[in-house]
């Protein structure tokens, strides 16, 4: 190898280290303008009307800001399910909005007026299940969502009327304060006790789970 | 080291620098990138392989090659630098669905327009290799 070949290798090996450095030094500045965003606005992680999946005084909270149209959201359901599963007593859900595909707004109401008869979780995980029929990101059709949750047993009439309520209107303008206050740019974002993912990953958000849980043990 | 051959080896460092910022810009930080600003990419990354094998083998039509994607690439900024600046009325951009290519966020560093930089970097790309040329011309 000659000099010239020699110096085109080491300034390719030089430009992607610093291409790796860089990344590794943005997403820290990234998280940490994050963590210090929540802790902040720690009182905006949780509200009284999110739903709560699991023991209500766990010490671990995991709080997911999701879009029920986004599809990485739902690839996630079951990996957050398992980590409660993993830890049953030690972790609970709080499941935030974040409507940042068209036509999520009104699954998202939907969604709260199943909260009203009691089928939250039936209504979400249909709706989650028949998510590649209706939520096509061009040209949402909500009417097969509405279709997926009178499957899990709904009352649709019913929720359609209570979708329209101020309450749940206003719900939603809650969770939208919030995510902006927070920075939340992307679903799902997950918080763990406040922590956000230093990248996000299936891994990390079970690493982060585990760090927090081994924190709580008493 | 002859001269003429670290003439081309800076054309490469440019290209590399100008790639490596565009994927950083686009990929790390999540800016989307909008249609001008692809063709500037279309032009500019091929010359990463195109300049970098030319240096590895010293050969001299890989500046050749490399020529009209860097002047495309000057004119594909250039368009797009005149297009931020308001000296082409807006009414005339061709990519009004999606990212809008004229009312985007471009700016990083204080204020330095990332079509700027392309500009710039085609330009410097393109009068190098001119020059390189035009020396190692038999």
């Amino acid at each position: 190898m000659n000099s010239k070949k020699l110096s085109v290798a080491v300034i390719l090996g030089i430009a992607l280290v610093a291409f790796l450095v860089g990344i590794y030094l943005y997403q820290n500045r990234v998280q940490n303008a994050q963590e210090q965003q929540a802790a902040q606005h720690a009182d905006r992680l949780v509200r009284m009307h999110s739903p709560v999946l699991g023991p209500q005084n766990a010490p671990v909270t995991i709080v997911e800001f999701f879009d029920p149209a986004c599809e990485t959201c739902r690839a996630f359901y079951p990996i957050v399910k398992n980590l409660m599963k993993q830890y049953p007593t030690e972790v609970r859900l709080v499941l935030r909005y974040a409507p940042f595909h068209s036509g999520s707004d009104q699954v998202v109401k939907l969604l709260e007026a199943a909260k009203k008869q009691d089928k939250y979780w039936e209504v979400l995980e249909m709706v989650l299940a028949a998510q590649p029929m209706w939520a096509d990101h061009g040209n949402p059709n909500v009417e097969l969502a509405y279709k997926a949750a009178e499957h899990a047993g709904l009352d649709l009439k019913l929720a359609l009327t209570d979708a329209s309520s101020p309450a749940i209107e206003a719900v939603l303008q809650q969770d939208v304060q919030d995510l902006t206050a927070l920075n939340v740019t992307m679903t799902p974002t997950f918080f763990v006790n406040g922590r956000p993912l230093p990248s996000f990953g299936e891994e990390q958000l079970a690493q982060l789970v585990a760090q927090e849980v081994a924190k709580n043990k008493p | 080291m002859n001269r003429p051959w670290t003439l081309l080896l800076l054309t490469w460092v440019i290209s590399v620098v100008a790639t490596a910022s565009a994927l950083f810009i686009g990929e790390v930080m999540g800016m989307t990138p909008c249609v001008l600003c692809w063709y500037q990419r279309i032009a500019m990354f091929p010359l990463v392989a195109i300049l970098g094998i030319a240096c590895y083998s010293e050969d001299r039509r890989g500046a050749v090659y490399a020529l009209p994607l860097a002047l495309a690439g000057i004119a594909l900024a250039g368009y797009h630098t005149l297009l931020i600046a308001g000296f082409i009325p807006k009414a005339w951009i061709p990519c009004s669905a999606g990212v809008s290519c004229a009312d985007q966020q471009l700016a990083i560093l204080n204020g330095i327009q990332i079509p700027w930089l392309s500009l710039a970097a085609f330009f410097c790309i393109a009068g190098l290799l001119i020059i390189y040329l035009r020396k190692t011309s038999k």
